[in-house]
């Protein structure tokens, strides 16, 4: 919640990045949530990380339902089109404008009620097709907007505002996620800047589903004592398994050896995710691994965060389909009308 | 006993799953190699194998494509209904039968006649595979029926020859199978009073199913995006969709210019087919009367952020489940407001599957055009019948209207962009696709209320502009949509017929007949919503007009009496809504009733 704007003047001291953008040029409209949402951490961090990769901004596509999370889409990237879509339907729309255009990069932002309780079956599919996207959600536990009911990522035993124990198990997108096939699986935390500007920017160059998580209190309905999504529960049982270093592979790589302990997954776009383990014998190539890691953890009442899986060699939904190189909405009559000739042809192959 | 040559209706009854449906389908379509026109309609359920299924067969030179009613010549397979259809058989009609197994005198009518083939015991016979032996007891029928009726042999076994071209190990034992019915019959049968001659009414007319001309349609039109979940009755849409996409929309490396997505359900069909439209690809959905309702909310959406969707409807029995595989015009309604709030979308009327092809290309390009919703209402009886109807039409050098697009250059010359704002006048703003231009162009999509920059707001004055342009926007659709077909009476008169899609062969049968008894009707035919001027017109020019409809509480009534604040008694509902198609013979009847009583009324007055 920000009352004043912030002049349209760049700061003499604000850097232009090599597609001569400065970090402002990522920002959008002046947030509408409450002070301290964690929401608004996790938008800058989408800002951090575009402005850091040089995308242009007019590349991205950003989408989202509804809810407090998919008002964000708003208030970054300025110069990208925007979708609000309708409530827990964003990957179906994202989906289909991956469909019509393959060269764009599309960011779907979506939150707990939006994609684990309305919107579970469009995840699930989502996922399980490979649409190239980055899908966030933020998740903090709780409707925000109609004020303060669980979502199905509640934690059983956690507590309300108004003091309702919620008994209903939660859903693990995380865990569902990998489950269903996605080829890069995050948890994040939206304090932790430093952990999850990375994330994004790995994500950004994954081709293929990318879904992060990422824990975002709410500070209005689901940050007070009993609560497993509040700022200070997620401090103390948080247990980062790497930390992640993205070098963009379209700068001169110095190659060094990497130290004792450090994983090096080469992504589709040249990148190179250099994940130093917290955890001595976590593999993020490992799928199994890494669903047993998280539920053995879960059970402790841990909040496993980092980058926990990833498939460099994924293939997205338009190679399954096999559709041509040309976006599909660049196609005109020329290319996709067979004509008169072969019409006559169909027609006397009909009498 | 019944004779007729030319005119009759027989009707197989057949148990589902028997492979029944392509010896069928060859009798029909080697009447019309014969030169007569022919209209079968597929009477099935909602089941795989083994439930009861019919194919009724009108076969008629004077050109009626409508479903009569009655029925001449039963071809009764299917001892489950043996019961009803014995029964069905007009008086003087004929029963064919498989006599195989004696029959008790109880089981047949004296007012028929009775022709017993014994086609099990043929096939039992002559071949030892059970499979091969329930196959070809089909074409052993068929070799009977083509003596009793006179069809021409060297023209079915050339349709046989063609059904299994390069298949000859299937050929020929069809054939053969054939010419042994043939040969059985004419050696213990009289040919009967009901009779095929060889005629020249078929003209360059083609043979085929509104879903397959649908799904052609959007080949032709452009489409790049189909997104669908199977829904009966409107499967065969997508499935001809990627049939004739793979056939000639791959490039020579196997690369495909289109993307078609089975998806989860239909709300994310249509969805995706939103996605696709808001990034600027020709996309469309096809579904029925469930997947409708499913889709409404983001119906909705699209209609409001005013984004392209074509959604083609294959309308069946409602509500609710309602009969899958029986068709009504009962979405009518459903469609024309779907969602909450104030909505109004576009419909388009095809009568036969030549416009299920037109109007599935003019549906993508309205949906461009318009930047909304458009509906292409088929229902069962013209999307899974094949139908008789003039050959497919394509301009060459056709291209497509891809409506109000701002493109990079004319954004980089500093064109003035706001997302919703009316400049022509039309009720029609310009849109640009995400990606086009690195500062300018960009806007932010909501369903949301917003200023005509797009803007969040929740102003009433910004919601007015909105909406009373979206109005505007509607009026301008009236002249853009196909426009309504008279076909006026040969002199003046007082009374009109109005009647949309399916019901149009059997309507102008009725219209014939009017004629025929000296009663003069004009008809329009409708072919979309919004009503253009010309329809409100036409019912103002007349005294008393009536409303053909396959449906119960009469529902293109209320959107005409709606839209133009007409005088409802103006608009005698005629209903139809069985979920069996309209015939001549229901329409005349509903009409003379009407004007017998009204005109009675009138006499007594006087």
């Amino acid at each position: 919640m920000t009352y004043l704007a912030k002049p349209r003047l760049h700061h003499p001291s604000l850097k232009p990045n090599a597609v001569g953008f400065t970090r402002r040029d990522y920002e959008g409209r002046i947030s509408t949530l409450c002070a301290g949402c964690g929401h608004d951490s996790i938008s800058a961090a989408i800002i951090q990380a575009c402005w850091e990769l040089d995308i242009e901004p007019h590349r991205v596509a950003k989408l989202s339902g509804i809810g407090c999370s998919s008002k964000t889409p708003d208030y970054f990237l300025g110069q990208s089109h925007g979708f609000n879509t309708v409530h827990g339907r964003m990957p179906s729309v994202l989906t289909g404008a991956y469909l019509a255009n393959k060269s764009l990069l599309y960011l779907g932002v979506s939150g707990d009620g939006d994609s684990a309780s309305i919107g579970i079956g469009q995840f699930v599919h989502c996922m399980r097709r490979g649409v190239d996207m980055v899908y966030l959600v933020e998740n903090n536990g709780v409707y925000g907007l109609t004020k303060g009911q669980f979502s199905a990522t509640a934690d059983a035993g956690s507590k309300s505002k108004k003091g309702v124990l919620n008994t209903d198990s939660p859903v693990d997108l995380v865990a569902l996620a990998l489950q269903l096939g996605a080829s890069f699986v995050a948890r994040s935390f939206s304090g932790d800047k430093a952990q999850l500007v990375p994330l994004i920017k790995a994500a950004i160059g994954h081709r293929g589903a990318a879904f992060i998580d990422v824990i975002s209190p709410c500070v209005a309905f689901n940050n007070h004592t009993g609560s497993t999504k509040s700022y200070d529960y997620v401090r103390e049982h948080n247990d980062s398994v790497n930390f992640l270093d993205v070098i963009e592979g379209r700068e001169p790589i110095e190659i060094e050896q990497p130290p004792e302990g450090v994983i090096e997954v080469v992504q589709h776009d040249g990148s190179i995710l250099r994940l130093r383990r917290t955890e001595p014998d976590y593999d993020p190539r490992d799928r199994i691994g890494a669903m047993n890691f998280i539920a053995r953890h879960q059970e402790r009442g841990e909040v496993v965060t980092g980058l926990l899986f990833v498939d460099p060699q994924a293939r997205d939904f338009h190679q399954h389909l096999g559709s041509v190189q040309t976006p599909l909405n660049r196609l005109g009559a020329a290319e996709l009308c067979p004509g008169a000739a072969v019409l006559e042809k169909i027609n006397a192959s009909l009498r | 006993m019944l004779t007729a040559t030319n005119d009759f209706v027989i009707k197989f009854a057949n148990v589902n799953g028997s492979g029944s449906a392509s010896a069928n389908e060859l009798f029909a379509k080697a009447i019309l190699r014969m030169g007569v026109p022919v209209s079968p309609r597929n009477i099935f359920p909602s089941n795989i194998q083994g439930l009861p299924t019919w194919y009724e067969v009108r076969v008629s030179e004077a050109g009626y494509l409508g479903r009569r009613g009655g029925v001449d010549l039963m071809v009764a397979m299917n001892p489950q209904t043996w019961q009803w259809d014995v029964a069905e058989i007009e008086s003087g009609g004929y029963l064919f039968y498989d006599s195989t197994k004696p029959m008790p005198p109880s089981a047949f009518r004296e007012d028929i006649a009775v022709i017993g083939m014994p086609l099990t015991m043929l096939a039992v016979k002559h071949y030892d595979d059970p499979r091969q032996r329930q196959l070809l007891k089909n074409v052993l029928y068929l070799g009977g029926l083509s003596h009793l009726l006179g069809i021409e042999p060297a023209v079915v076994e050339q349709l046989l020859g063609e059904q299994y071209q390069g298949k000859p190990q299937l050929a020929q034992p069809n054939i053969d199978a054939f010419r042994l019915g043939l040969q059985w019959a004419a050696e213990h049968l009289e040919a009967i009073g009901l009779q095929v001659r060889r005629a020249d009414k078929v003209g360059d007319r083609i043979f085929v199913d509104g879903n397959t001309a649908a799904g052609l349609g959007c080949v032709y039109g452009g489409a790049t995006v189909c997104a669908w979940y199977p829904i009966t009755p409107s499967t065969s849409v997508a499935e001809a969709f990627e049939k004739y996409a793979r056939k000639f929309r791959t490039t020579p490396e196997g690369q495909k210019k289109y993307a078609i997505v089975q998806a989860e359900d239909e709300i994310a069909s249509i969805g995706m087919v939103v996605g696709a439209g808001w990034n600027g690809a020709r996309a469309f959905t096809a579904t029925s009367g469930p997947g409708v309702s499913l889709m409404t909310e983001f119906i909705g959406l699209a209609h409001f952020a005013e984004i392209p969707a074509t959604i083609i409807n294959v309308q069946r029995g409602g509500p609710s489940t309602g009969m899958p595989t029986r068709t009504q015009q009962a979405d009518v309604l459903a469609c024309a407001w779907a969602s909450h709030g104030d909505t109004k979308h576009v419909l388009l009327f095809p009568e036969d599957p030549h416009e299920a092809f037109e109007f599935a290309a003019t549906a993508l390009d309205l949906a461009d055009r318009l930047q909304t919703v458009v509906f292409l209402m088929l229902d069962l009886d013209i999307g899974m019948n094949q139908r008789l109807c003039r050959p497919f039409a394509w301009d060459a050098g056709r291209e497509y209207d891809r409506g109000k697009v701002l493109s990079h250059d004319e954004l980089e010359a500093g064109r003035p962009f706001g997302r919703y704002r009316d400049v022509d006048g039309d009720g029609i703003p310009f849109r640009t696709y995400p990606g086009t231009h690195p500062q300018r162009g960009a806007f932010f999509t909501r369903g949301t209320t917003k200023n005509v920059d797009a803007g969040y707001s929740e102003r009433g004055p910004d919601y007015l502009e909105n909406v009373h342009r979206l109005i505007r926007k509607f009026v301008t659709a009236r002249g853009l949509v196909p426009q309504p077909v008279p076909t006026p009476a040969n002199r003046p008169t007082r009374i009109g017929v109005l009647y949309y899609g399916s019901t149009s062969p059997a309507m102008l049968e009725a219209g014939e007949r009017f004629t025929a008894e000296g009663i003069a009707i004009d008809l329009l035919r409708i072919r979309a919503y919004p009503f253009p001027e010309s329809v409100r017109d036409f019912v103002l020019a007349h005294d008393q007009c009536f409303l053909v409809e396959q449906n119960r509480d009469a529902q293109l009534r209320t959107l005409l009496v709606q839209e133009y604040g007409l005088d409802p008694a103006l608009i005698q509902p005629v209903l139809h809504y069985d979920g069996t198609p309209i015939t001549a013979r229901f329409i005349v009847r509903a009409i003379r009733e009407f004007l017998t009583r009204t005109l009675g009324q009138e006499e007594r007055v006087a």
